[in-house]
Formats: structure tokens, C-alpha cells, sequence
């Protein structure tokens, strides 16, 4: 099948057509017609290229009751993704070549996404002994991203080592940065309302230390270091910092250091868990809203490169219960783009710059540090037709479900949020189209 | 009329002395008779607190409500029921009113979020313990006469008490001046955090001649050996109530403790058993005090 895509404007430019063909983007101009092809209108769409998750958690294997590979690629479709790395703590988790191979090959069936598996940093996630890091990267997933997400690389020498070790294979890791210590008992971020709660604090320091030290770490093995969901203004700081550091910037490739900050962490506060109630419960926490505006500053100034949802589905029962008995994270995959653009909204941005910043946060860099050589590229000719138009003037009210998530953790329900997605190509096939999964 | 009893906040300074006077009406036998003949009030308790689970009950049946005993070993909670299905076979029951008692924190809230029944919290983690409030001010009135500009000092883990919360908010509420005094890895950096207006002290020998009650917080046997004090034994020299301490106290300053008491600990033997010291009235004022809301709950009384 071939799509005319007509009067889109490609990262806010101005309006041209785009013939998609063969997988690819045949031609962009204006007044193009292509006998044959399937025109898509987008008068006043915005065109990106296709969105990229470096963080997102499909529960599959172990978890298929709150989320299934296919019930999240449909919703990362209907978000506006074309590609998603799934994380590794999966049951049984994802620290070998067999379970990232079959996570990838599901991931392919599923077809609705580019599903690129996540490998573990260590066994079982246990902080012990390095997983099969080599034999996972040569595997059929071709796995260059390593983390054991929900649990802290917290052993130094541990993390050194892998750090050290994926430079063989052009590999990254991803940390979550929590000192354990730190962090015990915690249940919602160190401050007034935790106090006035009496729920156990999670202290910025407890992140920011361990972003210390592995920006460190990092540069002195001279490897690359992602920094999963910076939640606050001291992490931006220090990361600021690192970034400023000769050695950030030289040789060749991407920046050494990278840093992600999750769509809930621009919007919500730690204000939210007076409620109670789970749905605002999540690791790391919400933080004050002036780790928020720190946070939004990073994004637009590039201090933190990507934003990325953690997309966390957990079934009902484990989210209507105690706040101290339930599981953190909340849904995040069909929201990210609304959420970012509101938090974007105050920062001052034109148009175009507006729609660059989107780009470069939300496909060209995440592709870049999750080396998916087929995503993450603005649409041109030539280049593999992976993108998403975006009706920029819709406004949305979040529905209370999960949409197309089969849990419903859904933290936005009811906010009323810009942007909507209408479309999404998945090399030159519809995957989305009118706002609904083809399949 | 009360609709749930979930923090002291939930209550204005007119509906806590309206408790408060409730509570002396019926330590006067001037009280409604039996006000909940024909209720069920259940008491959900996931902790084990024999003190305050018979004060509850022996309240519930003084004013004439049934009682049912929901403890959470031996019972389905302790084969992994949730709180929500719990919540729901109490209410199939037909129960009128719930007491929880529970280690998380907001689960008093989560629970009143499930059910329309009023929920009265007994205590939640670290975050209330409001009927204690009530009752440790209905002493202090006994004892002192009001409760308004009386300087109140609260002495201990502040950081992990429930009882501490709950007072702040509602001594501060009826007009008493709150200072927490502790080690500061048990007190909050900013009192205000806690409650408008509260102070923070590390020092306890300048609190006390000022002060007009003193109310001295269990240690928890758990803190020990988490680093939060170097000893007891260090505790006790610093923060305890020990003879010597309590000579600084005006005349007529009271000692309060919520109980159980851990002996030369954080108070001397001596000073609990003084005059001064106000731990068997507490009890006493307890079982009123938690009459007094039973009754005053919404929907619930029938005379």
C-alpha cells in the first residue's frame, strides 16, 4: 500500500505532502498525487517522526493480567510510538539471549511497534553478577540497552564493571538511581506533605548521589550512561555539570551522558498523595513543584535529553488497597505526548521550536542513545516511514480507563490535555488512523 | 455530628469541645442513654493494641452498640484478604460504624473512600491517632481547666508518632502553644509541618519551666539499632523525664503519656507515678472521649 499524506507540517513547518511507499518516504512537495495511493488528509496536523519509548514496562512475561505485549503496543500506537524499549524486569526477568529474543519476536508478531527488549544489568535484577550482557546483545534483539529498572545498580563496583564491559558492543546503562539506604521504608518524596502524612520519605539525595556517582563512574571507564527518570532539581544540577565536562562531549557518537524525565514528573506533585490513593504512588516519587519547573528547564534547555513514560500498568487490586501495600507506576504510553506539551506550555517556545524540542525529546535522541537506526528521523525522503501526525489545536479530557492498556492506573483521568494523536505509520503502514488502532 | 473521624483536621475547635463536653456529660451521667442500642460498630484492627481496642469496645457497649471484634490474626485478613473485600463483608454484615486500626498510613482514609458507614481511625502507621488527641485534651481540661494559651511540650519520636500528629493539630486548634522536643533525627526540621504554629526543640531542660504539660512519647523498640540515637541509655540522659527533669516543671505542670510506658526510659518510675502525672486518668478519659464520638457520629445515634 502506498498513503499520499497531504498538507502536513513536518516538526511545524510549513505544510507539504508526503507519499509514503514501500516502507519509506518516496516523496515530500507540495501538490503531489500518486494514483493508487490512500490520502490521508492532515490539514493543520503536525507530522513527527515516530515516537520513541526508552522506557516502558510491557509485563510481559510473568505480568500478562495488568499488561500483554500486544495491549501495550496498541496503546504505545495510539500514543503516537512506533518504537518501544520494553524493560527487563519482567518474571522471568530479561537477563538472557532466550527471553530478550522471545520478547523481540512477540514484539514483531504484534507488529504494532518496534518492541526493543531492555536487557538485565545483573542476574535476576539481584545486584550480584552480571547477566549475559554480550550473549544479549549478539542475540536476535541485537539488546545495546542495559537496566535493572525498579532496582538501583547500587553496588559501585558492580556498576564500574558494566559500565566497562558494554563498551565492547556500543552498549548504555540505564540506571535507576535510588540509594537503597537511603530509600528504605520510603513510600512518596522526603518533604512537608510525607511529613504531615506519615508516610515514609524518599529524599532527593537518595537519587542525586547515585547520579553523582555514576556520571563519574562513567567517565572514568569512558562509557555511556543513561539516567532513567530524573525526578528532581538537584539531579539537574549535577547532570548539568557532568554535561559541562570535556570528556561529555568529545570523540565521536552522541553525548555519553543521557537523561530521561517521565511525563508525570513535568506535571504532577507530591501534593497528590494527601489523597491517598495509589494512583499517584510511583518510583521514584512526585516530587515539589519546584523539582517540576527544574524539570521543565532541563527539557527545553537539553540538560535532559529525552522524555520517556515508564509506562508502569499494575492491575486494580494492586493499586485500590493501602498507599504502603501498593505497587508505584502508573500508565503513561497514550498520555505522553498531551502531558508534555502542557508541561511545555509556559516555557516561552514558538511554534517551530516547540515542535523541534517534541522531535528531538520524544524520537530523534531516544532513537539515538537506543541506537534504533530506523526510527528517530524527521521525515525526509529516503528515510523509513515511521511517524506520527498530531492534531496540535484538539484539546482532550483523559477518559478514567486505561484506553487501550489493559490495566487502569491512569493518574490523568478526568485533566483536560492539548494535543491529540491522529495518526501513526509504522514503516508506511497505518497503525493508527482517526485516533484508532488498526488493529 | 461527625461524618468519619479520619485525622484531628477533620475536626473544627466547636466540634471538639462538643465532643469534649459529650464526653464530661458522660462522666456525669448526664449523657443520652445507650444513643446506639441496635448498632454494630466494628473494630478492624490490623495491629495489636489491646489498650486501645477494649477502650473502643468497653465505649461501644457503654453506649449501647453491639460490637463486633474484626482482629486481623485469625481472621481472613490474615490469609491476604484486602482491605476493600474486608471492608465490603463488614458492610454485608449490616455493621453501623467502623474502628480501624491499621500499620499503613491513610488506610482509615482508603477505607471511608470504600464505604458509606462513618469510619473512626484508632490509629494509622505514622500519620493519626485522633480520638487519643481528644482524649489526652479532655485531661488536660480536667486537670487544668482549659486548654487555650497553655504551653504543651511533646517529648520523643515525633518523627514516627501518630498520637504526636494528632495532638499538634488539635492542642494547636484549641489554642495551645506546641513545641516537639527530641532528637533531631526523630522531629520534624520545620514544626510547621506538622501544624501552624509548632516549635522545635532539641533541648529539653530549656522547654520545661515553661511548660504547662508535658507529654512523654514511647520509644519504639524498633528505633533501637536504626541509628536514629546512639543508645537508650543516651536517650534517656537527653530526652527521658527523670526526677531531676521533672523538678524544673511549674507546680502545676502535668505529665501525659499515651502509653504503654517503658519505664526509666522516657520517664522515671518516679515521675509516672507522681501526682502530677496524669497515665491512669488518660486511660479512664479514653473510654469517654471515644463515647462521646461514637455517639456524636453521623446517622448513627437513635435518641
Amino acid at each position: 500500500m502506498s498513503y499520499l499524506i497531504r498538507g502536513a507540517r513536518i516538526v511545524g513547518g510549513d505544510p507539504v505532502d508526503l507519499l509514503l511507499r514501500d516502507g519509506t518516504v518516496a516523496e515530500v512537495g507540495t501538490g503531489l498525487s500518486a494514483a493508487g495511493a490512500t490520502v490521508v488528509d492532515a490539514d493543520g496536523l503536525v507530522v513527527l517522526p515516530g515516537l520513541v519509548d526508552l522506557h516502558t514496562h510491557l509485563r510481559e512475561p510473568g505480568r500478562e493480567d495488568a499488561e500483554t505485549i500486544a495491549t501495550g503496543s496498541r496503546a504505545a500506537a495510539l500514543g503516537g510510538f512506533t518504537a518501544v524499549c520494553a524493560m527487563a524486569n519482567t518474571d522471568p526477568v530479561a537477563d538472557t539471549a532466550a527471553l530478550v529474543e522471545q520478547v523481540w519476536r512477540i514484539g514483531r508478531d504484534v507488529g504494532l511497534v518496534d518492541v526493543q527488549p531492555i536487557g538485565a544489568v545483573s542476574v535476576g535484577l539481584a545486584g550480584e553478577r552480571l547477566a549475559a550482557l554480550g550473549d544479549m546483545a549478539d542475540s536476535a534483539a541485537a539488546v545495546r540497552i542495559f537496566s535493572d529498572d525498579g532496582i538501583c545498580v547500587h553496588d559501585p563496583l558492580l556498576m564500574r564493571r558494566a559500565l566497562e564491559y558494554v563498551r565492547a558492543f556500543d552498549g548504555v546503562i540505564a540506571q535507576h538511581a535510588e540509594e537503597p539506604r537511603l530509600t528504605q521504608g520510603a513510600q512518596m518524596h522526603e518533604g512537608d506533605v510525607s511529613a504531615r502524612l506519615g508516610l515514609g520519605g524518599w529524599p532527593a539525595v537518595a537519587e542525586e548521589s547515585i547520579i553523582a556517582r555514576d556520571v563519574r563512574l562513567a567517565e572514568h571507564v569512558d562509557s555511556r550512561l543513561h539516567v532513567c527518570h530524573v525526578s528532581t532539581a538537584g539531579s539537574v544540577e549535577i547532570l548539568r555539570a557532568a554535561k559541562a565536562r570535556p570528556w561529555a562531549s568529545s570523540g565521536p557518537g552522541p553525548a555519553r551522558i543521557t537523561a530521561e524525565v517521565t511525563p508525570h514528573h513535568l506535571l504532577l506533585t507530591h501534593e497528590l498523595a494527601a489523597t491517598y490513593d495509589p494512583l499517584y504512588k510511583v518510583n521514584p516519587p512526585l516530587r515539589a513543584d519546584t523539582d517540576v519547573a527544574a524539570l521543565r528547564q532541563a527539557l527545553v534547555d537539553g540538560t535532559i535529553d529525552i522524555v520517556a513514560t515508564d509506562h508502569a500498568p499494575h492491575v486494580a487490586h494492586d493499586k485500590e488497597c493501602e498507599w504502603a501495600h501498593a505497587r508505584p507506576g502508573m500508565l503513561g504510553l497514550e498520555t505522553a505526548l498531551s502531558v508534555t506539551l502542557s508541561a511545555l506550555r509556559d516555557a516561552g517556545l514558538d511554534d517551530r521550536r516547540l515542535w523541534d524540542v517534541i522531535a528531538a525529546r520524544m524520537s530523534r535522541a531516544p532513537a539515538r542513545i537506543a541506537r534504533l537506526d530506523g526510527h528517530g528521523r524527521d521525515p525526509a525522503v529516503g528515510v523509513s516511514a515511521n511517524l506520527t501526525l498530531v492534531d496540535p489545536a484538539a484539546t482532550r479530557v483523559i477518559a478514567a480507563d486505561g484506553g487501550a492498556s489493559r490495566s487502569r492506573n491512569n493518574p490523568y483521568a478526568g485533566l483536560s490535555l492539548p494535543g491529540r494523536i491522529v495518526a501513526t505509520f509504522l514503516r508506511g503502514e497505518p497503525t493508527v488512523i482517526d485516533g484508532k488502532a488498526c488493529r | 455530628m461527625i461524618e468519619n473521624l479520619l485525622s484531628a483536621a477533620d475536626l473544627d475547635a466547636a466540634t471538639a469541645a462538643a465532643i469534649l463536653d459529650r464526653a464530661a456529660g458522660f462522666a456525669a451521667g448526664a449523657g443520652p442513654d445507650q444513643p446506639l442500642r441496635g448498632v454494630t460498630v466494628a473494630n478492624l484492627f490490623y495491629e495489636d493494641s489491646t489498650r486501645t481496642r477494649f477502650s473502643f469496645d468497653t465505649a461501644a457497649r457503654r453506649v449501647g452498640a453491639g460490637v463486633v471484634n474484626f482482629a486481623a490474626k485469625g481472621s481472613s485478613v490474615a490469609k491476604g484478604e484486602s482491605l476493600k473485600d474486608t471492608a465490603w463483608t463488614l458492610r454485608a454484615m449490616g455493621v453501623g460504624a467502623v474502628v480501624i486500626r491499621h500499620g499503613a498510613a491513610g488506610a482509615a482514609h482508603r477505607l471511608a473512600g470504600w464505604i458509606d458507614e462513618p469510619v473512626v481511625n484508632a490509629g494509622d502507621g505514622a500519620h493519626e491517632h485522633p480520638t487519643q488527641a481528644l482524649l489526652d485534651a479532655y485531661t488536660i481540661r480536667q486537670r487544668l481547666g482549659r486548654i487555650a494559651g497553655l504551653r504543651v511540650a511533646i517529648v520523643g519520636d515525633v518523627r514516627h508518632s501518630r498520637v504526636a500528629r494528632s495532638n499538634a493539630i488539635l492542642l494547636g486548634a484549641l489554642g495551645a502553644k506546641v513545641t516537639v522536643v527530641g532528637p533531631p533525627t526523630l522531629v520534624p526540621r520545620d514544626g510547621a509541618v506538622l501544624a501552624p504554629g509548632v516549635e522545635v526543640s532539641f533541648d529539653l531542660d530549656a522547654v520545661l519551666p515553661e511548660a504547662d504539660v508535658v507529654m512523654m512519647l514511647r520509644v519504639q523498640h524498633e528505633r533501637m539499632g536504626q541509628a536514629f540515637f546512639p543508645s537508650v541509655r543516651e536517650y534517656s540522659r537527653r530526652w527521658g523525664l527523670d526526677v531531676r527533669r521533672a523538678a524544673l516543671l511549674a507546680e502545676h505542670a502535668i505529665v501525659m503519656h499515651p502509653g504503654p510506658m517503658n519505664r526509666g526510659v522516657e520517664i522515671a518510675g518516679e515521675v509516672a507515678d507522681s501526682a502530677r502525672s496524669t497515665i491512669v486518668d488518660q486511660v479512664a478519659n479514653g473510654v469517654l472521649v471515644r463515647m462521646a464520638v461514637l455517639s456524636l457520629l453521623k446517622g448513627l445515634a437513635n435518641r
